[in-house]
């Protein structure tokens, strides 16, 4: 008998299984990676110029860019996740005992190294085209902490998705939102140059405090109050996602 | 007394207003296999899934391995492997890591040889690093039985093994089943396939609209049929009329243009009858000698346009009492 605890154990398994299968379709990484790019050369190269944002165009859409290529990626874990249940797998794992929780972790945590290395991308492209910023290595950290808190949290928040959508199809689409919502925040012009109406849920939605959050610790100077309610909203979205997940599975048991 | 692997009675369960089971009981000698038989829909998955915990039943008690379903879920699925009618395989995984994924949820110990083992036993060493998504319907189904064979179950649940499978590949799994239950394994077999029940089955319970219709071994249920018999085809009802009148205790059929005449099947007992009919100059179109076979028990038991599935008078067979 083992003596790490079942759950754990079980946990790395699963990990081990949703980490070969992302290695085995390094075209959902791609993707999740490409994407992104495209769109930053796309602001940063062609819009951007048009753009008078205080400073240089890619040190201020740089953190929505971050923010994009975590909710891009997801899409990917969505139709995993439904998949997993759809396909009779899940059947196998639940008569062999295998602990509840593990099936889904597996899929978080491998959600979140995707969206780190997507991340880990984009900076370097950013780099590549000029990105300075002046974050210490403390604000580094930060920025780093922040990135997995939301990878994170949206990594249960989409098992959710991809747990009640009735088809793989389907739960791809659920995503869609997370998506678009980069768009509709400060990720690339700041909120307050927006019309009416979008201004204010420009400046409500999640995405926002989480892009001011790291767009300040890029910078150097951070912003406690976006801080607070960045991890606030991240806290939120994970404990939503996680009850809700753990409650549709249980009913599709 | 023979201990029983699968003991259940009573089992209900209802989808709403539509009830699937209504109340089966049986029981599965260990070491033995056991055949659910019934047409699509019958509930036969259903049973499936409340033997194998994956569902509740809504009244009556299941005891696997000597467990109760409902209060040592654990201990039941410690005994058990299972499979389900769509192979549970992880296609982006290669037949050897399937494998291996199962060892490791098993906590087989490192340096265990089960997953070789099992890759040459099932066949599968040349495509065992190709992803399963490669495999054929027959590899898949040998794959999917593999893993369910990691950490020797006492009993295995097999939902509809072979449907899909081209002949051989059935023989083959046949030939895996029968492998399985001389090492001692209980086996719990649904299948459509009548032939299948008939080749595997020690006990067989025919379900159909969510009961037990009959059980018994595959020859009980054979003898509860009408036996050994000769079928003619007349080209018209003149002739059937003709040939009806000269052989004795034959059971016709206008629309068919056919007669059936009971018969040991013997060729002295045909050439008897083809005389008859010669004698009289009436001509059979064709004729066969039809042997029942499960299909027969099957379909007069299953017959949808009977509305209690129980008046068949037939009084060899173990009619289970409503």
């Amino acid at each position: 008998m083992s003596t790490v605890p079942t759950p754990l154990a079980d946990s790395s398994i699963m990990l081990r299984r949703n980490l070969k299968h992302t290695v085995r379709n390094p075209v959902t990484v791609f993707q999740a990676v490409l994407f992104p790019i495209v769109i930053m050369l796309m602001f940063v190269k062609v819009f951007g110029g048009a753009f008078s944002v205080g400073d240089d165009y890619i040190d201020y859409a740089t953190p929505g860019l971050l923010v994009m290529a975590i909710s891009y990626g997801l899409g990917a874990t969505a139709t995993a996740v439904n998949s997993d249940m759809t396909k009779g797998v899940i059947n196998r794992f639940k008569v062999m005992d295998v602990s509840r929780g593990s099936v889904l972790t597996g899929h978080v945590i491998v959600t979140t190294l995707r969206c780190l290395v997507a991340c880990a991308a984009i900076i370097g492209v950013a780099f590549a085209m000029g990105f300075d910023p002046a974050a210490s290595a403390l604000d580094w950290l930060g920025a780093i902490g922040v990135i997995v808190l939301l990878s994170f949290a949206a990594g249960w928040l989409t098992v959710a998705l991809g747990l009640a959508a009735k088809t793989a199809e389907s739960a791809g689409m659920a995503t869609v939102p997370l998506i678009m919502l980069p768009f509709l925040s400060s990720a690339f012009v700041p909120a307050d140059t927006m019309g009416a109406g979008m201004r204010q849920f420009a400046e409500y939605q999640p995405f926002t405090p989480i892009i001011e959050t790291l767009r300040g610790l890029l910078a150097g100077n951070p912003s406690s109050g976006d801080a607070i309610v960045a991890v606030a909203w991240c806290a939120g979205f994970a404990l939503l996602g996680y009850v809700w997940a753990v409650s549709t599975f249980k009913k599709r048991a | 007394m023979r201990s029983s692997a699968i003991a259940v009675s009573g089992l209900r369960k209802a989808y709403g207003d539509k009830v699937v089971l209504d109340g089966i009981g049986f029981d599965v000698a260990a070491g033995s296999i056991f055949s659910l038989l019934g047409p699509n829909g019958a509930g036969k998955t259903t049973t499936v899934n409340v033997l194998t915990t994956l569902m509740k039943a809504d009244a009556g008690t299941v005891r696997v391995a000597g467990h109760d379903v409902v209060t040592a879920t654990k201990q039941v699925r410690a005994a058990i492997g299972v499979t389900g009618q769509f192979a549970a395989v992880d296609d982006l995984l290669s037949g050897r890591e399937n494998l291996q994924l199962m060892a490791d949820l098993k906590r087989v110990r490192s340096g265990d040889p089960v997953v070789t083992r099992l890759l040459e036993r099932f066949d599968l060493v040349e495509s065992a690093d190709k992803p399963a998504a490669t495999y054929s319907g027959g590899m898949r189904r040998k794959l999917d039985l593999a893993m369910t064979l990691v950490g020797n179950p006492q009993i295995i649940f097999l939902d509809e093994p072979t449907t899909g499978l081209d002949p051989r590949s059935r023989r083959a799994m046949w030939g895996i089943v029968r492998e399985l239950v001389a090492e001692g394994t209980t086996i719990f077999l649904t299948t459509q396939y009548l032939e299948e029940a008939d080749q595997l089955a020690d006990q067989v319970a025919v379900l159909n609209q969510g009961r037990l219709v009959a059980q018994g071994t595959p020859e009980e249920l054979k003898r509860q049929i009408p036996g050994t018999h000769v079928r003619f085809r007349f080209a018209d009802l003149y002739e059937l009329d003709a040939a009806a009148r000269v052989l004795a205790g034959s059971a016709r059929d206008d629309e068919e243009l056919t007669l059936r005449v009971p018969s040991n099947g013997e060729s002295r007992s045909l050439l008897a009858l083809l005389s008859r009919l010669e004698e009289h100059t009436i001509n059979a179109q064709e004729f066969s000698v039809h042997t029942p076979d499960l299909d027969d028990v099957f379909l007069a038991l299953t017959d949808p346009t009977s509305t209690d599935p129980t008046s068949t008078e037939h009084t060899s067979m173990e009619v289970i009492a409503q």
